[in-house]
């Protein structure tokens, strides 16, 4: 009788070795490409470092900013790479705690994105200051400096959010790679070897220390997810505490966190597509990532429509005057053409491509994510800076038009997003390897072992502390 | 610390090496908590034969937040009775400003606690010598007795080939 079960002792998808081997080259195989790619991101790095130091020298007037838009492009990359963040931890911890077997291949991937992207959001509000030298009196606690740390401003509610994100994210990060920096370090000689011995802080794999790894990584699971929630949502309060016309809104709270968790998802795609090509990771990051990855993308696509459509629906119906000169002048005024292409790269281009099996390739997610990037980037524009060119006095209401320094520095972050990553990945296994073994990548099926029938069963910490000492 | 170890392909050899270990200890004259199991996946402790280690890891952190929570409390009143502001009229310690800050020390505090924890639960970081196979990263499990009388080394070469361990070696390699 024919039966369907798969023969003893084949190998489930890439032999434990061969994980090992595609997995760790990119640590210990530098090709001319990835040194061509790093020294032109590392130019553009400079550049804008550069700008920025001009910028210092030289005061902040050489940016656009000026009465009464005080807000322009570095309070728009702000929000941008903060709601970028929302890619990974966020996604990661929600998957990790659904149990979904699909994320293993992508959940590192998404979390080295969250850490970049959080470092790089983070440093707006300091490139943001006039004098950036004195960026630590941003931070609240009780000194001389005759300061006062105001509790009610939610610029430092921001300072509180974003600190703990980035300390989560980078712990979520981190911790789960300890056990790879040891297979680096059992493949590494020489240097590199006493170098990922330190990182690896002398793990083996015992069951005590596989235990309270998974246990930390279920807590920060689900410590995360609020935390990371609260964030953007308190980006949002930036905004909305404040009485300028379109800002002052109680839905911009969720609105902000669908929006990062959308731009997030957009980024993660590009980054695994790049991933995939460059570091020949086909066989990890498969079509179904792409695709699943794609369905969620298509979710917060409507979910970003349905909230665009009730914040302008309300404010329209409300009919203030100050707020349908800021409304007009985005839909149908000078940003209108900005809105438009939000629109189109936010809804209209992905959503055919996402809701079509057919078009839900790796290169139709791929598409769809750029556009979704780029739509992103400019509705952080829109909410930022045409309500502050038309508050609620018309005697001041202004113009903004980003200068050669700011522009310099924008792209300057998307070059330092780049370089991070590929850092990152030079020096850690970007795909988690023990992830992949413990979801069944790399298992020889044996023959089926006797059922456990010892008599007796001790507490294994009694019988067997696992340290090997 | 001396040992004697076999490098096993898949967890249920392994599995059964443990067993046959431990049936063996007596007679062999070693110590059942002499067992070791390294591996480069997590393996369920029930598996083993064993049962599942409780901690104190999600007390613990809880722990953390709430200290966390009323460190941060502690830090917002201070700080704003300190240097007060003019509020109007208003509480100088408001409810809903004091409680985002509260929440988000609460929530670092978990964070860094379970961190912490983690380290010390699992004795990391420690670089000492200690028994291990740099095949384990290729995905071998290794299973081995440490601290045994030399005599029954060969026999317990048998019991571990027998289980179908693919090499047996001697830990410090001779």
């Amino acid at each position: 009788m024919a039966t369907n079960s798969m023969p003893q002792n084949q190998p489930v998808g890439p032999s434990a070795d061969k994980i090992s081997r595609d997995l760790l080259r990119p640590i210990f195989h530098t090709s001319p490409l990835y040194y061509g790619v790093v020294a032109v991101l590392v130019s553009v790095v400079l550049a804008a470092i550069a700008a920025f130091l001009y910028q210092a020298y030289n005061g902040i007037g050489v940016a656009g900013i000026t009465r009464p838009v005080f807000w322009g492009f570095y309070i728009t990359n702000f929000v941008f790479w903060i709601g970028i963040s929302h890619a990974g931890t966020l996604i990661s911890a929600i998957l990790r705690l659904a149990n979904a077997g699909w994320r293993r291949p992508v959940t590192r991937c998404a979390e080295a994105i969250t850490v970049f992207a959080l470092v790089i959001g983070a440093s707006f509000p300091i490139v943001h200051l006039g004098r950036p030298w004195l960026f630590f009196w941003l931070i609240p606690y009780p000194s001389e400096r005759g300061i006062w740390p105001n509790f009610r401003s939610p610029l430092l509610w921001d300072f509180f959010a974003i600190s703990t994100y980035i300390t989560g994210s980078l712990t979520f990060l981190l911790l789960p790679i300890i056990p790879d920096w040891a297979a680096v370090r059992d493949k590494a000689s020489g240097t590199r070897k006493r170098i990922y011995s330190i990182l690896a802080l002398g793990w083996r794999g015992t069951p005590r220390e596989w235990h309270r790894l998974e246990m930390a990584m279920r807590i920060m699971a689900v410590a995360i997810i609020p935390v990371a929630v609260s964030v953007h949502t308190i980006v949002s309060w930036d905004f909305a505490m404040a009485p300028v016309p379109m800002w002052h809104s109680t839905v911009f709270g969720p609105y902000f966190v669908a929006g990062a968790i959308f731009s997030g998802i957009a980024a993660l795609i590009i980054a695994m597509a790049l991933l995939r090509k460059f570091l020949h990771l086909e066989e990890y990051l498969k079509p179904i990532h792409f695709d699943n990855l794609g369905k969620l993308l298509l979710v917060m696509s409507l979910l970003w429509v349905y909230f665009i459509f009730a914040e302008r629906l309300t404010v329209w119906y409300g009919n203030e005057a100050a707020e349908m000169a800021a409304f007009w002048s985005i839909q149908r005024g000078k940003f209108a053409v900005l809105f438009w292409t939000m629109v189109s790269c936010n809804f209209l281009v992905p959503f055919p491509i996402l809701a079509i099996k057919r078009f839900r390739t790796i290169t139709g997610t791929v598409i769809a994510s750029t556009t979704v990037v780029v739509g992103m980037w400019i509705e952080r524009f829109l909410i930022v800076v045409p309500p502050l060119e038309h508050k609620y006095l018309p005697y001041a209401w202004g113009s903004y038009r980003p200068t050669w320094v700011e522009v310099t520095i924008t792209v300057g972050t998307f070059a330092a997003m780049g370089l991070l990553y590929l850092l990152f990945a030079k020096f850690v296994p970007i795909i988690s390897m023990w992830e992949l073994r413990a979801g069944g990548h790399g298992k020889q099926l044996a023959p089926q072992a006797e059922p456990v029938t010892s008599p007796g069963v001790v507490p294994w910490h009694r019988t067997m502390p696992s340290t090997g000492d | 610390m001396n040992a004697i170890y076999g490098l096993f392909a898949d967890s249920s050899s392994a599995q059964r090496a443990v067993l046959a270990l431990r049936g063996a200890s007596a007679r062999l004259r070693f110590r059942a908590d002499g067992i070791v199991v390294l591996s480069s996946e997590p393996i369920e402790e029930g598996n083993m034969g064993w049962e599942r280690e409780r901690t104190a890891m999600p007390w613990i952190a809880a722990l953390g937040g709430v200290l966390g929570g009323i460190s941060g409390y502690a830090l917002a009143s201070f700080t704003q009775r300190t240097y007060p502001l003019p509020t109007g009229g208003m509480p100088i310690v408001a409810l809903w400003p004091t409680g985002i800050v509260v929440y988000e020390l609460t929530m670092l505090s978990v964070i860094l606690t379970t961190l912490v924890t983690f380290l010390v639960a699992a004795r990391l970081p420690r670089y000492r010598r200690r028994l291990y196979d740099p095949e384990i990263s290729n995905g071998k499990i290794l299973v081995g007795v440490t601290d045994s009388d030399s005599t029954t080394w060969s026999e317990l070469e048998q019991t571990l080939y027998h289980q179908g361990a693919e090499r047996v070696k001697q830990w410090p390699a001779t």
